[in-house]
Formats: C-alpha cells, structure tokens, sequence
C-alpha cells in the first residue's frame, strides 16, 4: 500500500522499507518509523479502542504517555499486549493486531457500551449488581471481566531472556533533550563519569520534532552533533532505549534497557531488556514534559492529537496526520504546530484560540475567543464545529485537530520519595517541589523551564553545580543561541457545551464522571482518582490528572494547589515483569546447593528431593525395585541390621572459637553447655527470645576454645545470623569468633551396628568404644593422613558416627566408604530412610520444630536450664507455655496394623464430631516403619502424657481418612537406648 | 439514598441529578459520646457497626487525611478464612461469613469475589502442614479441599510445572477465598456509617489523647479538641505513635509492605494464587490488572514506599511460578505502613486507660478482617466485653504467653511474619 500521508523531510532512512502487517493488512515504513508514524504515513489513524465505552481511537500523542494507540505487538509467545505504538520502533516484518474489540477494530460489538453511557457513570457498578447475592460470580463478574482489560498474554511461558546489571556514576542524567544534552556535555567534558538515559532510541528528545535552530544548526543537527562527541568521551555512557523508572533510596535509580525490542526477535543469547541498577552520585531529571489536552464534546475522536504530537509526526517522521488540519491552543506553543504544518504545505484550516491576545497570525487563519464545540468522525474526524468569540457556529472540514492545553514538566520521578509538586502561576503547571529523592535535581522543561535557551542555560547550571559539589572544575562554556519565547497561556481546561469531554481517554473518563464524583462527595484529589478511575490507566495519568484535577477545582470553587496533586509512583512508564525478574525464573530461580556425594549419588541413580536449597538423595533404587518404599525400607532394615551411609553435609556447621565461646553457648542454648568436656558433643535445644523451640543439633567441644555446632539443613542460616546478632548486638564485649562452615566439610552418617568396625578401616586412630565412647568428639585422620573430624552421635539410633572430611575429599570419601563397606553389605541410604529411623526413634525434626513449640510440648521441658540465663529462658517460664494440658509430643501407632495414617490429620475423641471444641491436635510427621510393620507418626496431642495407652482417632477431612490409632511413647524403637552404646 | 439496578437506570434517563454525596462532610462538634482515631477499613466498620448494632450514633470517625487512604486502599484485597490457629481461627471464618452478606447488608457493591484461594506447595512438609491447615479450617466450618498436582494442573495450567526449581506438589484450595474491591469497602462502609448518623471528619489528625485519672476524655486534633466518652485507636501503621499519645509503648514495629498492579488485561488468572517457595501471591482484577505482592521490605520505616531489592524478589518468585507474566508490564508500585505485631496476629482490646480502646496489629493481613474486625471491636467498645469471636486479641498474651497466635511460627520477630 502506498503511504498516502508521508510528506517531506523527517529523521527516517527513505532508502530502505520494510513490510509490516496491522490486524492482518500489510503497510509499508522506514527505518526511524514507529509503527504509529508508519501506520499514520499508510493514513490509517484507527489504532484502538478505549476501555469502557470502546470509542474507536488512534494515537493522542507521539510517546511513551500514549494512552489510546495500544496494540499486541508480535505473535504466538511472544506476543505483547499493551504496546503503545507510538513508541514501538518499526522493524521489517512486524506483525501487530488491535486489542479489547470484538470481532474487528472497525465493528467492535461492545461499542454498545457507548450507547448506554448515559447509565455506565463512574461508579455504577457501586451502586448495581448486588441482586441477588449468588449472580456475583456466575454472572456479573464474568461478564464484567471479559470486557474489561485491554491486550491479552499469550497465556505461554515468556521465551525471552532478560538479564541485570550494575552501573555507577558521578551524575545521571535522565533525558537527552536539549536541557539533559548540555547537562551532560557540561560535565563530561569535566571529566564527571556520566550516565545519560532516554527512553527514545533517537536521543535528543524534542529537538528531533522541532523546526527552530540552536546556534547555526538545526535543533536536531546539535543533538546529533552533541551526541557525538558525548559518544567520543570516555567518561560518558549513552543509553538510548532506556528508561529510568523510578528514583530509590540512597541515590539508586532503576532503568531498563530495551536491547532488542526492536528487532523481529533477540539474537540467541541476546537478552530482550536489562535492569540496571544506577547507583548515581547527582541526578539531573531532564526528562521534559508533555503536553495536555483541553475537554471538549467528543474530543477523542481518531485524528484528534496533541499539537506538539502532531508536528513530532510532521518534522520528525514526513507524516501529515491529515491534509486538512485544525489547531485549538490555549497557549503561544500550540501556533508552532500550525506554522511547521503550514510551512510543509498542509493545508491549515484554522487556529483557534481562545484568547482574544493570542499571537500574531501572519497568513494563518485565527478564530480568537473560539472554541472547538463538537467533532464528527465516527472512525476518524471528518469535521470539527467552532464557535468563534462573537458565539458565531462555523463547521470545518478537517482530517485531523492539534489541540494544546499546555505543557506539564515531567515532574514523576521527582515525587517518587513522595515529594509534592508546588502548582507555577506563570506556566500554569505543577513543578518539582521541595523534598525531592536527595542528590536529584531537575532542568529543562521537567523544571519548568519550556525555552530551548531555558532548557541549555538550566542543562548547564545543573551540571556546574553537580560539578562544584563533587569537587571537579567544570566551565561554563558560552551557550549557542536558541529561541527564548515566554510561556504565554491562558488556562482553559473544559469548553462549557453539552455533550462528553474526555479527560482521561483510555479510561473513559469524561467531564460528567467528575462533575458526578464532585456531585456525590469524592471531591479530595485521591478520590476523584479512585472513584472515576481518572489517572489509573495505562499512561498514569500523564494526559489526564492535570487536567481532571482543574476541572474539580473549578467545580468545587477552589485553586489548583487548594486542590492538590497525586503523587507519581515507580515506575515512570510500564515495565515488563520479565526485566524485573532477570535470570531468576525457571530452574534458575535458586542458585543448586549440592552435596559432596551428588556426583556419586546420580551415577548410583538416585531420586533427588529439593530440601531448601540443598538437592539431597531421597533413596537410592536398586535393580527390580518399583516402589520407592521397597527402596527406603531396604535402607531402613540394612542399616539397622549392619551399616548405612547417609550425606548429613547439608546440616548447618558452625565453628566457634574464643575464651568466652563456652560462655557464649552457654546463653545461646537452653540446656547447659558451660560443663562440657574437650572431645564430647552434646545435644542442644535452642530456643527463640520468646520461648519458643528455634532449632536443635549437637555441638561438640573440639578443643579449649574451640566449639563446632551443627544445626538443622532448614535453620542453618537463620542460626548463623542469629549467632552473628547475639555476638555483635548483644553481648560484644565476649571474645567469640564464629564462621559458617557448612561448605567447608563434607560429612557422612555411618551408622548401624557395623558403623565402627566400617570406619575403623579407613580411621588412622584408635576408635573402640573404650578410646571413643558414645558422644565423643575430636579431630583425627583418615586413609593415612588426611585430617577429619569425628563425632560419635545418632540420628537413627544406632551405633553411629558421623564422619566429615574438607569438601574437596567428599567425593572420595563416600566412593571410599562404600568400597569398604562391601563386605558389611552397606548400604547408602537418603533422607526417607533417614526420616523413616528419626521417627521410630521419636527424634523431633522440622515437621516437629515448627517455630510454635515449646520444649515442654517437644517433651523436653526438662533441658531448659534454669540455673543459668539463657535466650528464651524467661519467656518460655510464661504461665501461659507451661500449662499441663498443653501439647505434648506423643508416638500413633494404628490399631489395625494395615491402618493408614497421614500427617497433617488431627486427633478426635472415638465418636465425635469434627468441631474445633473436639479438636485434639494433629500428626506432626508419619512413616511405614518396616521394624514395626505398619504406618506409625509422631504428633502433638492436648495433654498428650496422661493419654499413652488411650484410643483416639486420626482425622484427615481432606482425604477422608479416618483411622484408630493408639496413643504410645514417640519411643517406638529401642526405647532404653541399648543400640547406642554398643 | 438507596442503590440498585434500578435506580442506575432512573438516574441514566434523568441525567444523573438525583445523587446525593456518598457521605457528609461535617464540622466537627465540640463533644461525641465516641471518638474512632481512624478512617480506614477498620475505623469505618466499628462505626458502623457502633451504629448499626449497638444504636450508638453520637459518634466521629477522625481520618487525618481522605477516608480510606491508608492501608485499606493499598493492600492486595485478598479476603479468605484460612488461618489454622485457635483465636485466629474462629475471626475470619466470623469475618467471612460477614463478607458474604456484606453488599446486601452495606446496600453497596464491594464486588467481594469468591473465585476461590490456592495455596501451593512444594515439598512433603508443606504438604503435611497444609494438610493440618485444611482441616483446622473444616474443624472450624469452612472449606478447604486438597490438591494434588494434576489437580492444581487442572486449575492452573499456565503455572510452569516442568523447568521449575521447586517442583509444584500440590494445593490447598479454598474456595470461599478470592478478593474484594478495597476502596468499596472503606466507602461502603463510610457511607453506611453517615447513613446513620456518624460524622466523618477528614483531615483532621490526632495530636493528643486526654486523659484525667486514668479516664480518657478527648482528644486533641488539627481542628480542636474533641471530648468524649470513649476512644477507639483504629490507625494500623500509626499504632505505636498514637497508642504513645496515651503513655502506651505497643509491641508493634511498622514496616513497608510494597504491592503492585500490571496494566489491564483480558482475563487469564481466574483464582487467588499463593506461590510456596517464594513470597508472591497474585490475583486479578475485574479491571483486567494483575495485582500481586510479597514479603517486606524488612527495614522498618514509616516512608510508605518500597525498594528495588524487594521488588526484583517479586517479580522473580512471579516469573518462576508463571512465566506467561513475563510480557506483563508492572504500571504501578506503592508501599504501605503495616502494623507488625510480635505474633503476626492482632490485638483487639482495652487498655490500661479506661474509655481508651486499641484495635492494631493487623500486619499485612487485616483487609479480610475489616468487616469482623469491626464488628468485635464496636462490641468492645459498647459492652465492655469481647465478642465471642475475638477473645482471643488480648493485649496481654506476649506478658502471659497463652493463646499466642504465631501462624508462621516465625517468633517475635516482627519482619519475619
Ligand atoms: C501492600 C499491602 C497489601 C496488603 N494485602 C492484604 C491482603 O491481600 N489481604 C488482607 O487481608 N490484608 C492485606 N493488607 C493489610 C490491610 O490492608 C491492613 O491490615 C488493613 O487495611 C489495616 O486496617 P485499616 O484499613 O484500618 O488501616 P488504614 O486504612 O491504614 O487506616 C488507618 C487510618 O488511620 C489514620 N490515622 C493515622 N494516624 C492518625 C491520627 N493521628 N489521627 C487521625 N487519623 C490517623 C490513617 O490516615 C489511616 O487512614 C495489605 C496491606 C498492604 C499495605
């Protein structure tokens, strides 16, 4: 198709075309086109459809605050919704579809919305739906959703890569119009390392869509100019395509960087986006400001833009919105674009201004003291209706309408520490105010200053001040001349007429939500925002706010600043979840911990279970096996009748050294550590400043001064900062040292009645009973020299070491064990096994050690010590946590033996009801114990102790299981300890 | 004035005029017989409930800035019974039940969607531990059904159940749990509160709290002293500050809460999903917005706005559980001030001032309570004794450590809940 609207000049490469395809037709662009511009050049100015009333709309804007032109952007899982296509850089082979229609953009169905706008008000659906109570749901809340939202996700897993990085710099300057340009030229030429950021893929920002000159250049020929020797400075970083999203504490600003979003596809390995993390010394804001429009009836219509958007299409891109245009400004700026319009020989209809003391018309026809009073056009404006001063009615015939109702400065990100912008008289705008995030300031139009002069002189101050306050000389070079025209305006925010004026025009929010919200009470400006929607859609209210904030204040008979202004939030425009994200996604969400015997596990075949971090072996499958249980009861019945092996390096390890380290473990556990032996471990029960059980393990006593404490896998970083606390906060007088260890060593379980005859062929000492008695601990070597440590304790119950080398010995070590341990049939065993043995034994373990329980409810209440202080001491001796008939720690046996259990079900009395008041308390963790030869749990039952021997019911509503269980001792296997010891 | 289909109709054909403001905006008076420092959720309902049960109307609700502009408008709108704990147990389920007659009840459309809560899980504890859940949760009469992972497939199927780092084991749905809209609930409830007679008087903050022989009687505000009767402190992040108005030193640390809302789009999450290995839970609007959130900021602040560390946390644990949201755009952020409270669980109760009561502690979770919330704590404040369905919000259970309500089993550790 030809571009029936491309006219002459503009910033695109002529010499090369691509295709692209819009809801299936296919156009023809440029290299610099966006695919508004190219659509626009193709005449096609129908680009969506609004949000509520689905009004037929095209492009208001030429940027990134467009609220109308929203397309899907690319197909399949890539699509992209919500793409605004005044931003979307063209490429060849771009394929895009309108969104929120149906079936077509031309003919939507749900235009009828528009029809009943008279009854869908702000704030209907407060008032409605509400009968009867049930329909919710089934049928208004369906049918409400599918109309609602705009684009659609593809519902696929993203397929692109998005990636992170750091940056830091003297000063970041956001936005490279002409005020952020000299900012940066002013203090890269310094030698200030400088960041420079915009959001365009041209830098150079509305120089690129103006006429007028700086020095004896073009605007634009003084970007480029400027942007080149920026490019040759080694302190300075360009990043076009890049958006700063919001201003963070201590000086850090986020962007993102879109790399190939204007690529068909990314490169393989090329990411899509990049967050970066800006850590700036200075900020300057140079972001500029947009333009907002003015309400009058149907003022939405495709081929109605904003003014400066409609020269942006005719300088920047040789595209005539129209052929016949109007402009309506209240402001000097708005002539501009009939001049540069005029001057490229569109055909400029007329100026209307409501001033009667606008600017001089030259050849322009101006209608002074007019208004734009109605529009026609159902999918595109075909004539506007004017009435001049004098109230006279004139219909002219136009294709497209620039409308002007000023500038606001891009004040967002300055309020992004909840600073509020301060209302200016003289530009009838809000700019920066005070309180501002720390190190930021703004110039250029975001400050208010709307001159090109205004925009350079403040660039360069800006950047001299950063510069004295780093202590670098920067000089102030003279400044090329530029036009200096004052910002004359005369705020008109509504054109008194019947009929709908929008304000807010993805939202569909007209004059009448905000007359009707003003009508009912929700006259504060959050409000207002909240009961119209006004401000919520996709442009944040860049179009909108100022302008809907004016017209409460009219209506309410009180000043702008009276008024008030919301506050802008991060980030400045819509960042795509995936670039927040970065690589964490996927598998690689967590970084893998893995233990020292994984590579020996996974040739073995074992199954693997996440356990935190940690992958850890479950079990181990043996040829002909097909059940995991035959597995783990295989490793459950061999180490209990000879030896298993288990990988324990998962647990935390600690070592912690000092004169005051016994003292210092004396406090952080609840049971008394002052009393233990040099080459003994001991079991210790650490509990939470509130009394609370917090975490158990064994620490053993390696030297004089010299602890290693283990912890559990799940708490082993939590203890480590607690210790780090208790050490630094609250007792740093004690002269301890302590360091996570966990990586360092590779340790094993060998436990079973054949442990010490196994270890004893690879342990260079003596370790008989005699020479290492149960709980012995200390340092030995093994396989002839290499240094170990060895402690004598037990998980399952068996006689039991456990067994640690340095970490790079792991490997071998456990190819080692197994060697030696063929003639014992030993076994490997994984953490199921491992679970299968800690709860015939009654061992308590995570399911247990919830963070609610006591040690009296864990049936330790006697090993909290209440001869010494102690963390949680006092607080567990609360009367409320040591009540007799709390919970207890208890063993459930089914009484059938093939009864099943399953955690998590609760204890009921035989025969009552499942209430709450009946409610006994719960099966902590449950197994098949193949020693007992049917399921068996631990739980917490109320007053558990009085109640072994007793009958009651385990209740899972869930499953429907409900089964008899027997109350017994959390002791199930070899209660008196004897293997132990052996 | 009453709403209905009908009357949006009437008001369409006869050009909008008969709407009246949603609620007054009065001067204050000298003297109420009850004084709520307050105008969020919380605030708003136990003066309605003042009202409309206890027939006590001389009443004002003191918001130091627009009625439900804390918290109340900011949170996630997650509404759902859940909780397995005794004291916790038997409010939400109260509250839900609230919830559910609530438009009928309010005469206003909060949009309360009981499109159904999924909580995953990943790893056989969890497991077991949901499982102990769900049957607190039909122990205390409301629903829970249990999920395997075809099940969770069969209601999620956009979730990423093949490349994932915590493989999806399964889910405890729930139903009766979905969302509701936020700022309808503040309004309906202001507007039901004005109805009867309560003066809500907006900017107008809390300076001081008058006492006289251990007896509260006024306050102090931005527009003058207020005498009352009683005093009911119902300021969620401004918990500590306020309750020190009256010598008080609460076990509450304010923390941000940051949550976040993608731009409109066609429906594609029809439930409530709570991610198990990450902090992310995540719904979607009827507008078509995404809205999701995660753990604290971890800092304590007042500052009511949130940092790039924790966002990117977010969005990870999002793109790991549903990579479909990758093309989703963030539109917008924002904090909130939450009350922390050592257990993670509230506090409804009097204080050692007489006529003075506090209501606090609702962390990032008192949005599902508002409607019970303040239906216990106006039976507080008009009986003196506790509704049966709060008792067990005694300010005094960290001293005596009974009925502690730590759900996450976290401990007194403020940021961790
Ligand atoms: C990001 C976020 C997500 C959340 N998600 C959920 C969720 O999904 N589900 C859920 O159940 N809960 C959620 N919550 C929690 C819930 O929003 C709060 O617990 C609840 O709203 C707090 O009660 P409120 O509504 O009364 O508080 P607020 O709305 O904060 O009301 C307190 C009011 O007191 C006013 N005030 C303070 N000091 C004074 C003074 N001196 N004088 C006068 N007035 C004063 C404040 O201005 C404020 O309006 C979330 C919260 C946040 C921030």
């Amino acid at each position: 198709m030809s571009q029936s609207h491309r006219i002459d000049g503009g910033q695109i490469d002529r010499s090369r075309t691509f295709r692209f395809r819009f809801d299936g037709v296919g156009y023809n662009g440029h290299p610099g086109d966006t695919l508004a511009s190219a659509l626009l050049a193709n005449g096609v100015r129908l680009m969506g459809r609004s949000f509520k009333y689905h009004r037929p709309r095209g492009p208001m804007t030429a940027g990134s605050e467009e609220p109308n032109a929203l397309v899907e952007l690319r197909t399949g899982a890539r699509q992209e919704p919500n793409t605004r296509a005044t931003v979307a850089e063209l490429f060849d082979g771009m394929r895009a579809q309108s969104q929120n229609r149906w079936p077509s953009l031309r003919f939507d169905a749900l235009s009828v919305n528009d029809r009943l706008n008279t009854f869908f008000t702000a704030g209907f659906y407060y008032k409605t739906f509400m009968w009867p109570a049930a329909f919710w749901e089934k049928v208004y809340e369906p049918i409400i959703r599918r109309a609602a939202g705009l684009g659609s996700l593809s519902a696929k897993h993203d397929p692109d890569v998005y990636d992170k990085g750091f940056l830091h710099c003297d000063l970041l300057v956001i936005g490279a119009g002409p005020a952020g340009l000299m900012a940066t030229l002013t203090a890269g030429r310094a030698g200030l390392r400088v960041i420079l950021a915009d959001e365009d893929f041209r830098m150079g920002g509305r120089l690129n869509a103006e006429t007028f000159t700086i020095g004896d250049q073009s605007g634009a020929g003084w970007a480029e100019a400027t942007v080149a020797e920026l490019a040759s400075l080694p302190n300075v970083r360009l990043m076009p395509r890049t958006t700063v999203i919001g201003a963070f504490d201590h000086g850090v600003y986020g962007a993102v960087e879109r790399v190939a979003d204007h690529l068909p596809e990314p490169a393989p390995g090329q990411p899509r986006q990049i967050l970066w993390r800006i850590y700036a010394g200075r900020t300057v804001l140079a972001g500029g400001a947009t333009e907002r429009p003015i309400a009058f009836p149907d003022n939405d219509r495709p081929g109605i833009l904003l003014a400066g958007a409609l020269r942006a299409y005719a300088n920047r891109w040789g595209v005539a919105v129209g052929k016949r245009v109007a402009v309506f400004t209240n402001n000097d700026d708005g002539w501009r674009t009939a001049h540069d319009l005029a001057a490229k020989g569109i055909e400029v209809v007329a100026v209307i201004d409501p001033r009667e003391d606008g600017p001089e018309a030259g050849s322009l026809r101006a209608i002074r003291g007019g208004e734009v009073v109605a529009t026609k056009g159902r999918l595109g404006l075909t004539e506007i209706t004017v009435r001049s001063g004098k109230g006279r009615l004139e219909t002219l015939r136009v294709e497209a309408l620039g409308v002007s109702g000023g500038w606001n400065p891009n004040v967002n990100i300055t309020s992004h520490h909840r600073s509020r912008p301060v209302w200016d008289e003289d530009i009838a705008a809000f700019v920066p105010g005070a309180g501002g995030p720390p190190g930021l300031m703004a110039a250029g139009a975001a400050a208010g200053r709307l001159s090109t002069h205004g925009a350079l002189a403040s660039g360069q101050a800006a950047a001299l001040e950063v510069a004295e306050a780093l202590g670098k000389q920067a000089t102030a070079d003279t400044l090329p001349q530029a036009e200096d025209a004052p910002v004359n305006i005369r705020p008109l925010w509504q054109v008194a007429k019947e009929g709908r004026a929008w304000i807010d025009q993805q939202n569909d929010v007209t004059v009448k939500d905000v007359k009707l919200a003003h009508q009912e009470n929700f006259t504060s400006v959050e409000h207002l925002k909240r009961y119209t929607t006004l401000g919520m859609a996709t442009d944040q209210g860049k179009t909108g706010n100022v302008l809907g904030l004016a017209i409460m204040a009219e209506l309410t008979g009180r000043s702008i600043p009276e008024t008030g202004t919301t506050i802008y939030r991060p980030p400045y425009t819509p960042v795509a979840m995936g670039a927040l994200a970065g690589r964490s996604r996927g598998r690689e969400f967590k970084p893998f911990r893995l233990t020292p015997s994984h590579k020996w596990a996974t040739e073995q075949g074992a199954v693997f279970v996440e356990v935190g971090m940690w992958l850890r072996a479950q079990w181990f499958p043996r040829p002909g096996e097909t059940h995991w249980r035959q597995s783990v009861d295989r490793e459950v019945l061999q180490t209990r009748k000879s030896v298993g092996i288990c990988d324990v390096t998962t647990l935390g390890k600690i070592d912690i050294q000092g004169t005051d380290a016994g003292a210092f473990l004396n406090r952080v556990y609840a049971n008394t550590f002052a009393t233990l032996p040099v080459g003994k471990c001991r079991y210790g029960l650490m509990l939470r400043e509130d009394g609370i059980v917090y975490d158990d393990g064994t620490t053993a006593r390696m030297g004089e001064n010299e602890y290693v404490m283990t912890t559990t896998t799940a708490n082993a970083v939590g203890v480590f900062r607690h210790l780090e606390y208790c050490r630094q906060c609250l007792w740093p007088d004690m002269d301890v040292q302590i360091i996570s260890t966990t990586e360092a060593w590779a340790q094993f379980s060998v436990a079973g009645p054949n442990a010490r005859n196994l270890l004893e062929k690879i342990v260079d000492q003596d370790i008989s009973d005699a020479a290492f008695p149960y709980m012995g601990a200390g340092n030995v070597t093994v396989c002839g020299g290499l240094r170990a440590r060895l402690f004598r304790i037990s998980f399952s119950g068996e006689l039991a070491y456990e067994i640690a080398v340095p970490t790079r010995y792991g490997d071998a070590l456990i190819r080692r064990l197994v060697a030696e341990g063929k003639e014992f049939d030993a076994v490997v065993y994984g953490t199921e096994a491992l679970g299968v043995m800690r709860v015939e034994k009654g061992h308590v373990a995570g399911n247990e050690l919830n963070g609610q329980t006591t040690a009296l409810n864990m049936g330790l209440g006697k090993m909290v010590s209440k001869k010494k202080d102690s963390i949680g001491m006092v607080l567990s001796q609360r009367e409320g946590m040591v009540t007799e008939d709390g919970l207890r720690l208890v063993g459930v046996k089914p009484v059938k033996p093939d009864g099943k259990l399953e955690a998590g079900s609760h204890f009921l009395p035989i025969g009552a009801r499942p209430v709450l008041a009946n409610d006994g308390g719960w099966l902590t963790s449950k197994v098949y114990s193949p020693h007992l030869g049917c399921d068996i749990a631990l739980g917490y039952l109320k007053g558990g102790t009085d109640k072994i021997g007793q009958r009651m019911r385990a209740v899972n509503l869930l499953t429907g299981l409900d089964t008899e269980v027997e109350i017994v001792s959390p002791h199930f296997f070899d209660p008196e300890g004897e293997r132990l010891r052996g | 004035m009453q709403y209905s289909g009908l009357r949006v109709i009437w008001e369409g054909l006869t050009g909008q005029k008969g709407w009246g403001p949603m609620w007054r905006d009065p001067a204050p008076k000298t003297t109420y017989d009850m004084v709520i420092i307050g105008g969020g959720g919380h605030g708003l309902s136990t003066a309605y409930y003042l009202a409309r049960e206890h027939g006590i109307t001389n009443i004002a609700v003191l918001e130091k800035g627009y009625l439900g502009g804390g918290n109340i408008g900011r949170n996630t709108t997650i509404v759902r019974a859940n909780y397995f704990l005794p004291g916790n147990s038997e409010f939400y389920s109260h509250s839900l039940k609230l919830w559910e007659g609530l438009e009928q009840d309010l005469n206003y459309n909060v949009m309360h969607s009981q499109r159904g809560l999924i909580n995953l899980f990943h790893s056989d504890g969890q497991r077991d531990a949901f499982v102990r859940r769900g049957n607190a949760m039909i122990n205390q009469g409301d629903d829970a059904i249990l999920l395997d992972r075809e099940g969770v497939r069969r209601y999620l199927p956009y979730l990423d159940f093949d490349n994932t780092r915590f493989p999806i084991y399964g889910g405890l749905y729930h139903p009766r749990g979905g969302t509701a809209r936020h700022d309808a609930v503040a309004w309906g409830y202001a507007r039901g509160a004005d109805q009867r007679g309560v003066d809500l008087i907006q900017n107008c903050e809390v300076t001081g709290i008058d006492i006289e022989n251990g007896r509260v009687t006024g306050v102090q505000t931005t527009r003058g002293a207020i005498r009352a009767k009683k005093v009911g402190i119902v300021v969620a992040g401004r918990s500590s500050q306020v309750a020190a108005m009256a010598g008080m030193r609460l076990p509450i640390e304010s923390h941000v809460l940051q949550a976040f809302v993608t731009e409109g789009l066609k429906p594609v999450i029809d439930h409530v999903v709570s991610f198990g290995m990450g902090h992310f839970y995540i719904s979607q609007s009827d507008k078509g917005g995404l809205v999701f959130g995660g753990d604290l900021d971890f800092y304590a602040s007042y500052a009511a706005r949130g940092n790039l560390p924790m966002v990117e946390h977010v969005m990870e644990a999002g793109m790991a559980l549903m990579p479909m949201i990758g093309k989703a755009k963030v539109l917008r952020s924002w904090g909130g001030i939450m009350d922390m409270s050592p257990d993670g669980s509230p506090m409804i109760d009097r204080t050692h001032v007489e006529g003075l009561y506090l209501n606090c502690g609702w962390n990032y979770g008192g949005f599902k309570a508002v409607p019970a919330s303040g239906h216990c704590f106006a039976h507080l404040m008009a009986t003196d004794r506790p509704h049966e369905a709060a008792t067990g919000f005694r300010l005094d259970r960290f001293a005596t450590g009974r009925g502690l309500m730590d759900e996450e089993g976290t401990g007194a550790q403020h940021n961790l809940h």
